[in-house]
């Protein structure tokens, strides 16, 4: 494998952005027949995708756990609520300053946290996303409303909006230059954020500046050895993962005008590391995946209950419908989480390299059955690491 | 070229019919759908209707939860007429029919809060949007309570709270679309003051511990004036992180802080974890100060939560919104119900939702409709009697229950293990009612666009 950074040219680029743009414009449709073609858990879908792209650029690509990135996410949804009481309700206006504010708060916390590295690097993170939280959950309730949450409320002064005379009614949630920005029109608005997001990281992984960060991931010592100072750049990704995150609290609060702590929370920072490992660390679209299959588990799962289970296995006789209901009941309703833990355990064990590492496995598999072992010993050459 | 046309009799015939039902046929969509009601959210349109039960099933308050989905299963049931119909009977004046709501069988979906803001908002908006819920319902904290709330606003669906007590709920975070059964803080203030200064005298020093967030503020708040207003003095005001497990290092100033009375502003978990190491660890209810037995009082008080503390929370006098064990009609016939059914008697957690459930069924049947603008204005102002409180009144300018309210105590020698609370008094409705207009906040319109949009 001497060409580890086989460069795919921009026509490739462009087919696999083609080809994401279209699954993720169509969800709605394939995705009704398993219960999720509702808006709400279409937008959380493109959020928290790219959520996780952005924390992939720092855990995939630079090899850097970061265990308090909600604060991020919190710290972007609160600056998006503050723009849109403070200055309009047009989301563009929104965006642009929690993405501002993502980033400050990014520049200072990674400047502090990237003095050091590995387990030191994760644990002050945490420390600092805990702290963000506790703060924002009492001692900086006036900025935040502690534990109800930031809301919206008719008496906003808007000032950008007074100032240009658009009539914002008392109660009204934000929109994009006069389109609602809830419902099927959330959705599409936050999925052509996460196409762009997507090529946004496409281009940073295949980059001068992506190829340091895996520099970096390899082997950071012997880059320190080589005279290269790993500080900037890995502050760089630090801070471009933020501003993901700061995007992706943005649009949280755009579809869904309320900014709580709990975003904050630690179990928010190890739901992204979840995501990004059960998809695939370091891949482009497994990130993507993972944050669907979370959230999907925690709508879908934990709404099923044993009525649900009994219509389902209603066609087995009896006592066997009981038994099965009994043998399903703990893994569905309140015992969403113990499935996603074994599901968890299970790609960790068998696929560490996430959803994306089977996907690899199963195409490679018919691959060799379609073309015989000796194309699939040159496939094997010409493979692109971690796609 | 000519073109011929030729138009036989048979022909002239079918082609005018089937002309005439063509251009009928959008004209008796357009009546169909007239007939219907207005546009809303959800209008159900089969032989269901679908209620969302949005719970905790994981996090601090999943036993609260648990017992609250348990009720509206029970609620469900009986109005459709199944079971032997629980305070279905007793509740007056009822429109209720025991066969479902306006004739539509009612089913429901229920959903995990997990006890924050966004999972529980996430919850109910796939109860709106993917399984069509006309009503939501549940929660178990108040800042739940009042984020939901907020979502059903803009959504067009009518909320019916579970277990919130802050005074915001229905104080400054109001809203058109959310009515609240349960009593609030100020409301346990107002009863549990003349109690404390009877049992405990007037010239007493108090020391609170308050859970750091926005319903232990207003308890601690309601607290300090309703106590104050009796004579007694307040020492000082901790506030705690909310789980925070160990309270040993918030209880260990007390003592020696010259206060002779202790006030836990906690729920849940954190209640009974500051409860029994207090009179555990601490053994606080031994001491003397200022030549006085030291108390302790937990102004929110619930079975759920006596029995986490267990001999902890013998003597300590709280209060409660309603109890299994009140000698009326309607609370025998539920407790029964309930104890039939799961074998245990019901919380007030439970409680409150099954009279919410009920509550929302009648006020559709006495609309006469599902929209919602029509069942808010059955809600407001609607006054009842029957489901376990006595005479309780749906106030219109701030949709909060007025009733009485009970300060109980955890009970010295319980009989078993359901029975850990007393009752020491009902404190009449009147003596807790206040003005609407002291803690602010707006309803909002009643007419939203709404998911329907």
């Amino acid at each position: 494998m001497s060409t580890v950074t086989a460069r795919p040219g921009p026509k490739r680029e462009l087919l696999t952005l083609a080809i994401f743009a279209l699954a993720i414009l169509t969800m709605p449709i394939w995705l009704a027949p398993i219960g999720a073609g509702y808006p709400d858990i279409l937008q959380k879908f493109a959020i928290f995708g790219i959520f996780a792209i952005g924390f992939n650029i720092l855990f995939g690509f630079a090899g850097y756990l970061s265990f308090g990135h909600a604060a991020f996410l919190g710290a972007g949804s609160y600056a998006a609520v503050w723009a849109f009481k403070l200055f309009s309700l047009n989301a563009v206006f929104a965006i642009v300053f929690a993405i501002a504010v993502a980033g400050i708060f990014s520049l200072v916390i990674g400047y502090v946290s990237l003095r050091r590295s590995g387990i030191y690097f994760s644990i002050l993170t945490l420390a600092f996303a805990q702290m963000s939280y506790n703060l924002a959950y009492s001692v900086l309730t006036p900025i935040t409303n502690g534990e109800t949450g930031l809301q919206l409320s008719g008496g906003d002064p808007r000032v950008l909006d007074r100032a240009l005379f658009v009539t914002t009614s008392r109660l009204q949630p934000p929109d994009l230059f006069g389109i609602a920005l809830q419902g099927w029109s959330g959705f599409y608005f936050c999925a052509v954020l996460l196409v762009i997001a997507f090529y946004v990281s496409m281009r940073i992984r295949h980059s001068a500046f992506g190829l340091t960060l895996l520099a970096i991931k390899s082997n950071q010592r012997r880059m320190g050895f080589t005279g290269f100072s790993a500080k900037p750049y890995l502050l760089t990704a630090f801070v471009i993962s933020g501003m993901y995150a700061g995007l992706a609290g943005a649009l949280l609060a755009t579809t869904d005008p309320l900014a709580g702590a709990d975003r904050m929370q630690w179990t928010a920072s190890g739901e992204v590391v979840l995501m990004t490992i059960l998809g695939g660390v370091g891949t482009l679209l497994g990130p993507v995946i993972g944050a669907a299959l979370i959230k999907y588990l925690e709508q879908i799962f934990s709404s099923f209950n044993e009525a649900l289970l009994h219509r389902t296995f209603d066609f087995l006789p009896g006592a066997a419908d009981d038994v099965v209901t009994a043998i399903f009941a703990p893994f569905v309703g309140e015992g969403w989480q113990l499935t996603l833990g074994l599901m968890f355990m299970a790609i960790v064990i068998f696929l560490p390299g996430g959803i994306m590492e089977g996907v690899r496995r199963i195409a490679g598999a018919s691959r060799r059955q379609r073309t015989g072992s000796s194309a699939a010993a040159r496939e094997v050459g010409r493979r692109i690491p971690a796609e | 070229m000519s073109i011929k046309l030729e138009w036989s009799r048979r022909r002239f015939l079918t082609t005018s019919a089937a002309l005439g039902a063509g251009l009928a046929a959008p004209h008796v969509f357009v009546r169909n759908a007239w007939s219907q009601d207005k546009v809303f959210c959800n209008n159900p349109t089969g032989g269901t209707v679908t209620l969302g039960f949005n719970v905790p099933q994981s996090g601090p308050y999943a036993d609260e939860g648990a017992d609250e989905l348990r009720a509206f299963q029970l609620a469900v049931k009986h109005l459709n007429g199944e079971g032997d119909g629980g305070m279905i009977p007793t509740f007056k004046p009822s429109s209720l029919k025991g066969n479902g709501i306006l004739g539509k069988k009612v089913a429901f979906v229920t959903g995990d809060t997990q006890t924050k803001s966004d999972a529980a908002r996430a919850s109910a908006k796939r109860m709106v949007e993917a399984d069509k819920a006309i009503m939501i319902s549940g929660g178990s904290s108040s800042g739940v309570a009042v984020a939901v709330q907020s979502l059903c606003q803009d959504m067009g669906v009518i909320f019916m709270t579970g277990l919130t007590h802050s005074n915001d709920t229905t104080g400054k975070d109001k809203r058109r679309y959310g009515f609240r059964h349960f009593f609030n803080a100020y409301m346990s203030g107002v009863a549990l003051g003349p109690v404390l200064a009877e049992e405990y005298g007037k010239d007493r020093k108090a020391y609170h511990l308050t859970a750091d967030y926005t319903w232990g503020w207003t308890q601690e708040e309601s607290m300090k004036n309703a106590t104050e207003a009796q004579g007694w003095q307040t020492v000082q005001t901790v506030r705690t992180p909310l789980g925070a497990g160990d309270f040993s290092q918030y209880l260990t100033p007390v003592l020696n802080s010259g206060a002779d009375v202790l006030i836990l502003n906690h729920y849940g978990g954190d209640m009974v974890n500051s409860l029994r190491q207090a009179v555990t660890q601490f053994d606080m209810k031994s001491k003397q100060v200022n030549g006085k037995n030291f108390e302790i009082v937990v102004p929110l008080f619930s079975e759920l939560m006596a029995e986490g503390a267990g001999a902890a929370a013998k003597g300590i006098l709280g209060t409660a919104n309603w109890d299994w064990k009140l000698d009326n009609a309607a609370t025998k016939a539920f407790a029964k119900s309930f104890g039939t059914e799961y074998g245990r008697p019901p919380s007030q957690a439970a409680h409150t939702c099954y009279a919410q459930t009920l509550l929302y069924a009648n006020a559709v049947e006495m609309a006469g409709t599902f929209y919602p603008p029509e069942v808010i204005k059955a809600l407001e102002d609607f006054e009842f009697d029957g489901l376990g409180n006595g005479p309780t009144l749906y106030r219109g300018a701030d949709h909060q229950c007025f009733k009485d309210v009970l300060v109980v105590r955890g009970k010295e020698e319980p009989a078993n293990q359901f029975d850990l609370m007393e009752v020491v008094k009902i404190v009449p409705r009147d003596t807790v009612t206040y003005d609407a207009s002291i803690f602010g906040g707006e309803l909002g319109p009643a007419e939203v666009k709404g998911c329907a949009a």
